[in-house]
Order: structure tokens, then C-alpha cells, then sequence
């Protein structure tokens, strides 16, 4: 199996906020069809390196080059456009909408209708429409809540919720998935399944980047792993160099219990 | 399942609902011709309400965009129509003209205004929109001179009526055998268009665009990162409000064959903005019914306040117009107290209003 | 008479009323995030009671400072009254509600207080009695009154006790604390029905006084004169960066300076096209100016989107 081409690179992306370095001159790359891991102690720069990414936060130097092309990511609707879809720390959803609709707004980015087709809702707009509905079933069912496409996102459970999150950031058909600790919170069956849903979605095509507390999931779906910590990134490898390299082993403990 | 159930509960009888609804609005104006002509203006006042208050629902209902100088942008279409088909310039454009121009002005001072201010933070939003009606109203106050372009205060009169080849909606007629007088004739006008922007807002929720507006008042960040080109989105819903509100100024110009900058004071903005959120933002029927309780009840307080006084004090004690005022004032310091999503709000909002008192 | 520094005069008496009018605004926006549309009809208020106080003490023996001194002292206690009544009853039982709701409310209330005013002092202009007698000072070709000179410093001083108030006092802790972040404040044990009522209290103080000083200036109040007013002073808070006092006072100055000068050149600038009754744009079309650069207003903080 030969190496698949670049898909990420992050050329020296520093981000600061007054006088903390959030990020400094973080560099990596992320190769098609792998899934990435992103871990360090809290506060390492990795949600900051998220935000740089898609484009909600400017970084203040360092660039982005994603699928060959530079990024000039000044707002986030530019990089969900070029294939960067995301999950947030602290899921986002939109409560009063119901699973469904959540999944169809973010469908939003690769139909077209506009204000006349809705108003006269000619034949075109009509079959958009139904695909829309159609496509939305079909990644609820692929992340496994069709059940609750009806109900309000705020009603769901927790773990459902972070289903949801992942199920709406497919809908925007993207070549990167960034998932910001999607197993916080989630039991141990919850997580499981959640590393099942990871593996398939990796599986059918799309890039994972990850961002997780948890050591023991990170280890066993990424197959590399970078390091953050202070806003720099300590060490890159495959999960078992990482785990043994004693700078990160310096971080987790020097540092708070994570 | 439940909302199957309930739909095709809803949906038994609809023709019912709609026949019922037809009768009412044909009799209407036959109904309130019979206390004369004036309380047919009032309805006719009453359905322009309704349409200025259905186009600022997109922007303030969905869109969740606090405008509160719409009525610049009425402003603008009353004196398109007014500009150009009146004796001041000695222009007489015929209406499907100038309407569709009015449209167009209208969303064009929209997308301007917009365009720089829609990335600010809500009250902002307001206080910008606001000021812009003012200056609108500032320069239409005194663009007479030196050259006299709007007539200042004065305002423009005589201006034309709409017309259909020899149809005049001013002048009454006989149509398939029954009289019409004027205003009886606009009212069935006004009732057209505001089934059509009834129309367009129904549809609009449930689309594409609708979605969107819909999530960036739940959570902007969370639709961007759905790829949401959040400005652009919010722009529309902009200009589309500014587009009905140069249309509802036309007919206005129209109706009334005069216009003035007093019709388009900040009272005014407030009174459609007042329509739309007492009645229940975003909630089609609830706005319906903000718009015909705020033109009705000011006309009912003219009415009903003089011989109320005269009755109990023999005498008139208080000026029965800032009495109406205050009374409109209390209303609806009242209900946002006891109803703060309005008076019929929609199910959608009652939800929101529930998540927000957590 | 119309040299630069005679404008620069006018503008600063202008704009010393704004910027406490403006106070008003800013403080109750820094710390529950309301436009409070009824503050300008508050200030009008104000303007009315000192001209019935005045009016009803003119005739007497006391000294004319003396009857103007007594007339701003029961404004002050009426509107501080008046401020405290608007947040118990109006506002705060809406403090939870959806933001659109307290806004109506405020639009509500301005309605009736300037509909009570005009059922109690009438539909006409009333002339404000002088109290002061007008001296007329010149200097370098402009001239400026006494009148003005009171405005200013009274001004100035209320500014600079305000600032007191807020950084070297209790309550003023509780106020800056509360406007931070409010449930933390709570949790801190801050009271924060009674900082928010404060707020109410002392903003509408700062525009009883302010409201003399128009009523001085111009010799003239009516009804309406607090919407403008109101309005103007608003622009002036959201121009500094609403929430932020030092910026209500520069923004307030600022925009009194710019409307003088904005009316006294525009027929140059125009060519004669536009006369001085623009003068009321100035303020819409600075802010907007303002707001497209620096949304935040000039002195106000960036506040970015957080994940």
C-alpha cells in the first residue's frame, strides 16, 4: 500500500489571544483517507487549531493548504465550501429544529434553490427538495438515530446529539471531517459505537481529524497522532511511539490530569 | 405518527376553513360600506398593514434581523409612484411600471444599507436602521429646495390612481352587475396581494432559504459551519422585506392619491414592527392578526373615546388623540408582560421562549 | 459670528448633554443589554417638572439660582423615581424573556410617558423661564454665555462622579462586576436586582440634570423634544462603544462637535444644496460610518465569536 497524497498541510499557524500564544507556528499534514488524531492537555491549542482551521478564527501567520489549494479561509462558510466540515466541543445544534431539518440545513452548501424556486416551487426546486429529505434520511440512518428524525435536536440525548452533529457536518459532503471530542461525555458502549461510526465514515471515503481526551480511543482508531501542548506541537507519530515518548509522558502529567 | 395523526385530523375538512375564510373577505366591504365609506379605508388600511407587516415577518421573523426603519423603504416606494405619476413632474407612468421600480428602489437602498451593517450585532442593527429612516424622512422633508424635487412637507398630491386601461380603482362601478364604490375596489386589490405575500412567506419557511434563516437565529457559528454564507442569506431576507415595503408604498400613494413625509415617521416603523412581534413573530396568522388589531384598535379608540367622555363627564376632559396613543402605548407594555411571544405565537416560538426561561 | 471656535463652542454644549443623556443609555445596555427607548422621555420629563417647579416658584422672594437650584433637585428626585418605577414595573419581570420583548416594552413605555406629558403640559412649546440672567462673553471672534459655561462644568463634574462612583465605590464594584458577567456576580453575592435598579436610577439622575440644561439652553421644552434627544444621545452611546462609559462621554462630545460643524459647513460643502435643516442627519450618517468600520464603536471592545 503505497502513500496516499497530502490532503492537510498546515504550514506554521500561530494564533494569539493579548498575550497567551494559543498556537505557535504549528506544522503537520494530514494524508487522504487516514484518520488523525489531535491530543494534549487542556488549553494545548488544539479547539484553537480548529477554529484557524475553519476559518473562525485568523491565524496572525502560518497558512493552511488544503487538497493542493491555499486556503484563504477568512470565514467559515469558505471552508465547509472546499470540503472542511466540523463538530464542536460543545455541540452546536440547532435546538428548535428537529433531527431532520438539522441534517437538511447542512445540505445547504450543495443545492441550490433560491428564493424564486421556493416561491414558485417549480418542478426543479420540488426534486431538490425531495433529495434534500432523502439524503438527510439517509445520513440519519447511517449514524444510526433515524428514529428521532422527528423529534427536536435539544429533546435528544446526549450521544444522539453528537450523532447528530457528525450526521449534519456530512450532509456538507466534505473531503475532512474535524470532530472536536466527540466521545465527551458518552459511557462506554456510547464510545464503542462511536469508534464503529468513525471507522465507517473513514471507511467510505472520508478524511478523519480528531481531537479526543480519550487516550484509549484515540490509540485505537487513529493511525497518527499529533501531540499539542502550550500551543505547540510536541510530537507526531504513529499511537505507539506516542505513547512511549517521554516529552508527552512530561506534558500529561507535568500538566493537568486530562 | 403523532404528526401524521394530526395532519390528517387538520385535514378532514380544509375546504371548510377556506370557504368560510372566502366569505368573510367578500363581505367585508360590503359590511363596513354600510357605516360608510370611511370604515372601508379602514380595512383597506387594515390589509396594507397586514402586507407591510408579512414582509417585515421575513426580516425580523425569520431572518431575526431588528429593522426598525421599514418604513424607509415604504417611504421610497410611495414616492416613486408619487414621482412619477403626478402632475409635480408632470409625469404619468402607467402603475405596472412603477410598482415593479418601486421594488426594485426600494431593495436597492436595502441592499445598500444592508450590505455594510448586517454583520453587526443585533442592536446595532437597529439603531443603524433606525437612523437611516430618519435621514430618509430628513431628506424628504426638505429635497424642495433649491431644487424641488419631493416638495417638502407639503407633500405630493393628485397623484394617480392605479388603472387598467379605462378601470379606475378610484371611481366607482358597476362590475358583473354589483356597484363598487373606490375603495371597495382597492380593498379586492389589496386582498390579491396580500394572499401573494401570504403565499410567499408560507413558502419561504419551508424552503431551503427558510432553513437557513432558521438556523442562523438559532445559532449563527453553527451555520457557518454548515457553510451558510450567513451575510449573504441575511442580505436577502433584507432586501426581500425592502422590496414589499416599496410595494405596499405604491399602493399607498396610490390609494390615497397624496403623500407626505408625516406618513413615514418613526411611529411608523415602530407600529409595523409592534404588528408583527405582538402578534407573534414569525408565525404567519399571529402577524395576520397584529396588523388588523394595531389598525383596528387606534380606529375604534377615535371613535369610541369622545362619546365615552362626553358620556360619563359631560364634557371633553382629555384630548381623545393622546389618550388613543397611550392607550396603544399600554397595549403593549401589557402584552409583552403577560404574553411575550405574542398574542398567537407559533408553537416553534412558544419552544425558544421555553428554552430561553431555563 | 460663524468662525470654526464659535462651532467648536456650540458643539461642545451640545454634546456635554449628550454625552449624560448617553450615560443613561449605557449604563442599563452594559449591564442587562436593553435599548431603554423611554430614557429620552425620561430626560423630556425631567425638563417638564423643573419648568412647573420654576414656573410655580417664580413669583415668590427667592433668589432666581435659588428657585432654579430647587427645580433641578425635584427633577432629579422625580426621574430617579420615574427610572426606578420603569425597571420594577416594565423590566423586570421581562428580564428572561426573548430580547425583542423588552425592546417593545421600552417603545411601549416611551409612548406613554410622552402621551402623559402631553395630556399634563400640552401640545404647544412652553417657554422655559431664564433663571439665570445671560451674560455674553467674546473671545477670539466667538462669543459664548454663561449659561454655557454652567453646562459644561456641571457636566464635567456629574461625568467625573460618576466615574467615582463606579470605580472607587461598592456599588459601583458590583455594577462593573454585574455588567462582566451576570450569574457570576450573583454567585459572588452581588444583588442584582439592586445594581440593575441603580443603574436605572442613576442614569435617569444623570438626564433630569441633563434635561435643565436643554431647558436652559434653548429656553423651550415641549413633548416630543425627548425622542431626538433620545435618539441622538443613543448614537452617541452606540459611537463610543455602548456599554462602556468613558466612551458614552467621548462619543457624546464627539457627536455635539460634529453636528455644529456639520451644520454650520454643509452649505459650503454642498454648494448650497443642502441648508442647515440636515443638521439631524450628521448623527445617522456618522454612525453608520462608524459602525461599518469599527462595528464595535470607537472605543468599544472586539468581542470575537467563540467556538
Amino acid at each position: 500500500m503505497s502513500e496516499q497524497p497530502l490532503l492537510l498541510e498546515a504550514h506554521e499557524v500561530a494564533k494569539h489571544f493579548g498575550g497567551v500564544k494559543a498556537l505557535q507556528d504549528v506544522s503537520l499534514t494530514i494524508r487522504r483517507g487516514e484518520i488523525y488524531g489531535l491530543i494534549g492537555p487542556n488549553g494545548a491549542g488544539k479547539t484553537t487549531f480548529f477554529n484557524c482551521l475553519t476559518g473562525l478564527y485568523k491565524n496572525e501567520s502560518g497558512h493552511f493548504v488544503f487538497d493542493g489549494v491555499r486556503l484563504e479561509a477568512d470565514a467559515p462558510h469558505k471552508a465547509a465550501a472546499v470540503g472542511i466540515a466540523r463538530t464542536f466541543q460543545n455541540i452546536r445544534l440547532f435546538g428548535n429544529m428537529t433531527a431532520i431539518e438539522n441534517v437538511m440545513v447542512g445540505r445547504h452548501l450543495r443545492t441550490r434553490a433560491g428564493v424564486l424556486g421556493a416561491i414558485t416551487r417549480n418542478a426543479a426546486t420540488r426534486a431538490e427538495e425531495a433529495a434534500i429529505t432523502r439524503r438527510a434520511e439517509e445520513l440519519l440512518h447511517y449514524v444510526g438515530i433515524h428514529e428521532r428524525a422527528h423529534d427536536y435536536a435539544k429533546h435528544l440525548s446526549y450521544g444522539d446529539q453528537r450523532r447528530l452533529e457528525i450526521a449534519r457536518a456530512l450532509a456538507t459532503e466534505p473531503k475532512l471531517l474535524a470532530l472536536d471530542e466527540p466521545a465527551a461525555g458518552m459511557n462506554g458502549t456510547e464510545t464503542e459505537a462511536l469508534r464503529v461510526l468513525v471507522e465507517g465514515i473513514c471507511r467510505d471515503g472520508v478524511t478523519v481529524l480528531l481531537i479526543e481526551h480519550d487516550v484509549k480511543l484515540v490509540m485505537g482508531l487513529c493511525r497518527r497522532v499529533a501531540v499539542f501542548d502550550y500551543g505547540e506541537k510536541i510530537c507526531e507519530d504513529v499511537p505507539a511511539v506516542v505513547q512511549k515518548d517521554p516529552r508527552v509522558i512530561e506534558a500529561y502529567l507535568g500538566g493537568s490530569v486530562a | 405518527m403523532k404528526g401524521q395523526f394530526r395532519r390528517s385530523v387538520a385535514g378532514q375538512r380544509p375546504w371548510l376553513g377556506v370557504l368560510l375564510l372566502t366569505a368573510v373577505l367578500l363581505l367585508v366591504p360590503f359590511v363596513a360600506g354600510l357605516g360608510g365609506q370611511a370604515w372601508v379605508r379602514i380595512a383597506n388600511f387594515a390589509i396594507l398593514y397586514v402586507f407591510l407587516a408579512l414582509g417585515l415577518n421575513i426580516v425580523v421573523g425569520y431572518a431575526g434581523l431588528l429593522d426598525l426603519g421599514y418604513v424607509a423603504f415604504y417611504a421610497v416606494g410611495a414616492y416613486t409612484y408619487a414621482l412619477l405619476a403626478s402632475p409635480h413632474f408632470g409625469i404619468h407612468l402607467p402603475f405596472w411600471v412603477i410598482l415593479p421600480l418601486g421594488a426594485g428602489l426600494a431593495c436597492m437602498f436595502g441592499v445598500l444599507l444592508g450590505a455594510p451593517t448586517l454583520k453587526l450585532r443585533g442592536d446595532y442593527l437597529a439603531i443603524v436602521t433606525l437612523g437611516f429612516g430618519e435621514i430618509v424622512r430628513i431628506f424628504m422633508n426638505n429635497l424642495n429646495a433649491p431644487v424641488n424635487i419631493t416638495n417638502g412637507a407639503q407633500g405630493i398630491t393628485l397623484i394617480d390612481p392605479i388603472r387598467i386601461g379605462d378601470f379606475s380603482f378610484s371611481q366607482s362601478g358597476t362590475i358583473f352587475g354589483i356597484t363598487l364604490s373606490g375603495p371597495q375596489k382597492y380593498y379586492f386589490l389589496l386582498v390579491v396581494l396580500a394572499l401573494l405575500v401570504i403565499v410567499v412567506n408560507v413558502r419561504l419557511q419551508n424552503s431551503r432559504i427558510g432553513r437557513s434563516w432558521q438556523a442562523i437565529r438559532e445559532d449563527e457559528v453553527a451555520a457557518k459551519a454548515c457553510g451558510i454564507n450567513t451575510r449573504n442569506i441575511k442580505l436577502l431576507a433584507f432586501a426581500m422585506g425592502a422590496s414589499f415595503g416599496g410595494i405596499a408604498g405604491g399602493v399607498f400613494a396610490a390609494m390615497q392619491g397624496f403623500v407626505s413625509p408625516e406618513s413615514f415617521s418613526l411611529m411608523e416603523s415602530i407600529t409595523i414592527l409592534s404588528m408583527v412581534v405582538l402578534g407573534g413573530m414569525g408565525h404567519i396568522p399571529g402577524v395576520i392578526l397584529g396588523a388588523v388589531l394595531l389598525t383596528g384598535l387606534p380606529e375604534v379608540l377615535r371613535y369610541g373615546i369622545e362619546p365615552l367622555q362626553r358620556a360619563v363627564f359631560g364634557r371633553m376632559i382629555v384630548d381623545p388623540e393622546s389618550l388613543r396613543m397611550l392607550v396603544f402605548g399600554l397595549a403593549l407594555v401589557l402584552v409583552m408582560r403577560f404574553r411575550p411571544a405574542g398574542l398567537w405565537p407559533s408553537s416553534q416560538r412558544l419552544r425558544e421562549l421555553a428554552e430561553t426561561a431555563d | 459670528m460663524d468662525t470654526l471656535l464659535q462651532q467648536l463652542i456650540n458643539g461642545i454644549t451640545l454634546g456635554a448633554v449628550y454625552a449624560l443623556v448617553a450615560l443613561g443609555y449605557t449604563m442599563v445596555y452594559g449591564i442587562i443589554g436593553l435599548i431603554n427607548f423611554a430614557h429620552g422621555e425620561v430626560v423630556m420629563i425631567g425638563t417638564m417638572v423643573a419648568f412647573t417647579v420654576i414656573v410655580s416658584l417664580a413669583g415668590s422672594a427667592m433668589a432666581p439660582l435659588m428657585i432654579l437650584g430647587i427645580g433641578v433637585a425635584v427633577s432629579v428626585v422625580v426621574c430617579m423615581v420615574l427610572g426606578w418605577a420603569l425597571e420594577r414595573v416594565a423590566y423586570r419581570p421581562l428580564r428572561h424573556a426573548p430580547r425583542l420583548t423588552p425592546l417593545i416594552t421600552a417603545i411601549g413605555m416611551s409612548i406613554v410617558l410622552q402621551n402623559v406629558a402631553m395630556i399634563i403640559w400640552g401640545r404647544n412649546y412652553i417657554t422655559f423661564p431664564p433663571m439665570i440672567g445671560k451674560h455674553i462673553y467674546e473671545f477670539g471672534g466667538a462669543s459664548f454665555t454663561n449659561v454655557q459655561i454652567a453646562i459644561v462644568t456641571l457636566a464635567a463634574l456629574m461625568m467625573l462622579g460618576l466615574i467615582y462612583l463606579v470605580h472607587r465605590t461598592r456599588i459601583g464594584m458590583a455594577m462593573r462586576a454585574t455588567a462582566q458577567n451576570q450569574h457570576v456576580a450573583a454567585l459572588m453575592g452581588v444583588d442584582i436586582d439592586r445594581v440593575i435598579a441603580m443603574a436605572f436610577i442613576i442614569g435617569s439622575a444623570l438626564g433630569a440634570v441633563a434635561g435643565c440644561m436643554v431647558g436652559s439652553y434653548y429656553e423651550i421644552a415641549h413633548y416630543q423634544m425627548g425622542f431626538m434627544l433620545g435618539l441622538k444621545a443613543f448614537t452617541a452611546a452606540v459611537l463610543g462603544g455602548i456599554g462602556n462609559l468613558a466612551g458614552a462621554m467621548a462619543g457624546g462630545l464627539l457627536l455635539g462637535v460634529i453636528e455644529a460643524l456639520g451644520a454650520g459647513y454643509i452649505g459650503d460643502l454642498t454648494g448650497d444644496f443642502l441648508g442647515s435643516h440636515y443638521q439631524d442627519i450628521f448623527a445617522f450618517i456618522v454612525l453608520i460610518i462608524v459602525l461599518m468600520f469599527r462595528p464595535s464603536g470607537l472605543f468599544g471592545e472586539r468581542t470575537g465569536d467563540r467556538a
